[in-house]
């Protein structure tokens, strides 16, 4: 176990310094001079320009430009905006914002997709199953952008439940309908998998000996069925949630909340360099983390999975 | 598997000497079989054959120009739901452009993105897992964990930051954009299948009798491996076009004079609470869109199946 650890940790290195050149690259070689940018209209001053150029390192060819921004990494500096703010503060401000919001989808993709899941594959082929089925075919096939807007017309504007903007992130009940906008497709997807893996897992063998033996089908259920069949399930809600971190860009954009994702949309558009590296710098460490966490808790969970 | 089965054939055609002999089937002939009789697959391939139809010959459909506004007729001017396929039939948009008209036209767009994706990413992402899963080795190290990196990156966010760089952007930049950044979603399905395929019996007998690395390749392991990369490309397929409309929502995916239902969803929104069939249309047929091609997944899905029959 732990030689796999270490092993894994080594392999995520080369990664990681990989996706982050990627980004890198991605974002400046891209044309566009954000320098020439913060004049606006006006003439720039040639030395100011210059002056400006030399103190956020775009004078320097691009592979030193990375370096340099990879030896601030590993000090925990992730540089400034173009409008002068530290990014790290960005990202202190928009980050714990996300995370709530990540948090209150990720608790109703569990508290909804699973017992769906486990209905429809329980009794599968009667009403219920062909209702979770049809309900989460639907889900899945309407895009989260056209789900956002039904959502908050119908629930904020029409029925008046709730507000139509998120106003303060801090306050869960404002979540509820952004969170549960982000997390219907992957709450179907929960569904499905449940379905399907207890589905397969209720012909075992062991479920057989389980009934034979004259358990009460609460235990039969909850101690047999449902920990062998939520090996897969957990595996994807663990990879789903580094995913709802980064993938809120829409979600965020309808409600109006001030997360990552919002601060990422803009940030691209207004080629603010440092502030989009720095920002998938930290996701695609949350993604690596959460891929290897889930590979470790797969070996806890299924004790026939051994790591050399 | 199909081999296999034509060796099989001859002892087969004189074992059975009945009037109407079993032709032998391949594999993808005999889920050709199984699909027809399917219900969800012939909804499904009907959807798709009539988008497709709107993409080739949008003005089959309507005889209204989607791009001619006249602003006398704007979204206030409530839908007419009993006039079949003219202008008005689901109301006009914010500059007074035909919804209807527009919700054709904008098919060709979705369909040539999806496909041509689609195409792009199982070609380019199936060619380095056939190479990363035949050789092994260090080739498959690197490959692997190139595709690692692809993976921590989200498809799209990598997408609005490639296409920021696009000032003028039509379907070839979107098109581009999401094939560089997805190829590896096909390049991880490809590799696990190959490494399966590749220690069968008949490839080593294949080897045995001198087949060359590309025959091995291409006429062994290829169609023996191809059936779960036809499957996830079936279904990401949906997913494309659906990237494809959030990107063009965000303002960042295709721009007007290209008609695309991602567009018309972003303008509708401004005018939701008035008329919200100015969403509703556009929604609708990219949902449905969208539904086509994952029920077509799924059905192809279970057809090629052999544990399922």
């Amino acid at each position: 176990m732990g030689h796999y650890v270490l092993r894994r940790v080594l392999q995520m290195i080369p990664v990681f310094l990989g996706a982050t050149l990627l980004i890198f690259l991605m974002v400046y070689s891209l044309p566009g001079d954000p320098i020439a940018a913060m004049f606006g209209d006006k003439a720039a001053d040639p030395a100011t320009v210059a002056n400006l150029r030399h103190q956020y390192y775009l004078d320097q060819p691009l592979w030193k430009q990375y370096l340099h921004y990879m030896n601030n990494i590993f000090h925990l500096d992730f540089g400034t905006s173009f409008t002068g703010r530290p990014v790290s503060e960005i990202m202190a401000d928009a980050f714990p914002v996300t995370i709530r919001l990540a948090l209150v989808a990720f608790f109703f993709e569990i508290v909804i997709g699973l017992p769906l899941g486990l209905i429809a594959g329980l009794k599968r082929g009667s009403v219920a199953d062909t209702v979770v089925l049809l309900l989460t075919l639907v889900v899945i096939s309407i895009p989260v952008f056209v789900l956002g807007y039904i959502a908050q017309t119908v629930f904020a504007i029409n029925l008046g439940w709730v507000t139509a903007t998120v106003q303060d992130s801090r306050d869960i009940s404002q979540l509820i309908l952004p969170g549960l906008v982000l997390a219907s497709l992957s709450l179907a997807y929960v569904a499905r998998l449940t379905r399907t893996s207890i589905g397969e897992n209720l012909r075992a063998d062991y479920m057989r000996t389980a009934v034979a033996k004259g358990l009460p089908r609460r235990t039969v259920i909850g101690r047999h069925l449902l920990r062998n069949s939520l090996i897969p399930v957990v595996t994807f809600l663990g990879t789903d949630l580094g995913a709802l971190m980064g993938g809120a860009i829409v979600t965020e954009g309808i409600f109006n909340i001030a997360g990552v994702g919002n601060v990422l949309y803009k940030a691209i558009n207004q080629k603010e360099g440092p502030t989009v590296v720095g920002i998938v710098t930290v996701l695609v460490l949350v993604y690596l983390v959460a891929s290897l966490v889930v590979d470790l808790l797969y070996a806890v969970l299924d004790p026939r999975i051994r790591y050399a | 598997m199909p081999d296999l089965i034509e060796k099989n054939a001859p002892a087969q055609a004189v074992a059975s000497a009945e009037p109407k002999p079993e032709k032998p089937r391949s594999l993808g002939l005999d889920a050709w079989h199984d699909l027809r009789k399917r219900p969800v697959f012939i909804i499904s391939a009907a959807l798709i054959v009539l988008l497709i139809a709107f993409a080739i010959a949008p003005s089959l459909f309507t005889s209204v120009d989607p791009r001619a506004g006249d602003l006398r007729l704007h979204y206030l001017t409530k839908p007419n739901y009993l006039h079949f396929f003219q202008a008005d039939w689901f109301g006009y948009d914010g500059q007074g452009r035909s919804i209807y008209a527009r919700m054709i036209y904008g098919a060709r767009a979705s369909v040539v993105v999806g496909i041509c994706v689609t195409a792009g990413v199982t070609v380019l992402g199936g060619l380095a897992g056939m190479i990363a899963g035949y050789y092994g080795g260090w080739v498959d190290t690197i490959i692997s964990r190139v595709t690692d990196m692809f993976f921590g990156i989200p498809l799209l966010l990598g997408a609005l930051v490639v296409l920021n760089a696009f000032t003028t952007r039509t379907v070839w930049s979107v098109v581009f954009a999401l094939v560089a950044l997805g190829w590896t979603q096909m390049t991880r399905v490809m590799r696990g299948s190959v490494i399966t395929v590749k220690q069968a019996d008949y490839v080593t007998a294949a080897r045995a009798l001198g087949a060359g690395t590309a025959r091995i390749m291409f006429k062994h392991i290829l169609p023996n491996a191809i059936a779960p990369v036809i499957v996830v490309a079936t279904i990401a397929l949906g997913g494309y076009i659906a990237t494809e409309a959030t990107l063009s929502f965000l303002g960042i995916g295709l721009q007007d004079p290209t008609i695309s239902w991602g567009i018309d969803i972003n303008s509708a929104q401004k005018v939701i609470r008035t008329a919200p069939f100015a969403l509703f249309f556009p929604a609708g047929m990219l949902s449905v869109t969208v539904l086509a091609f994952i029920m077509l997944g799924d059905a192809v899905r279970d057809a090629l199946d052999p544990k399922l029959r």
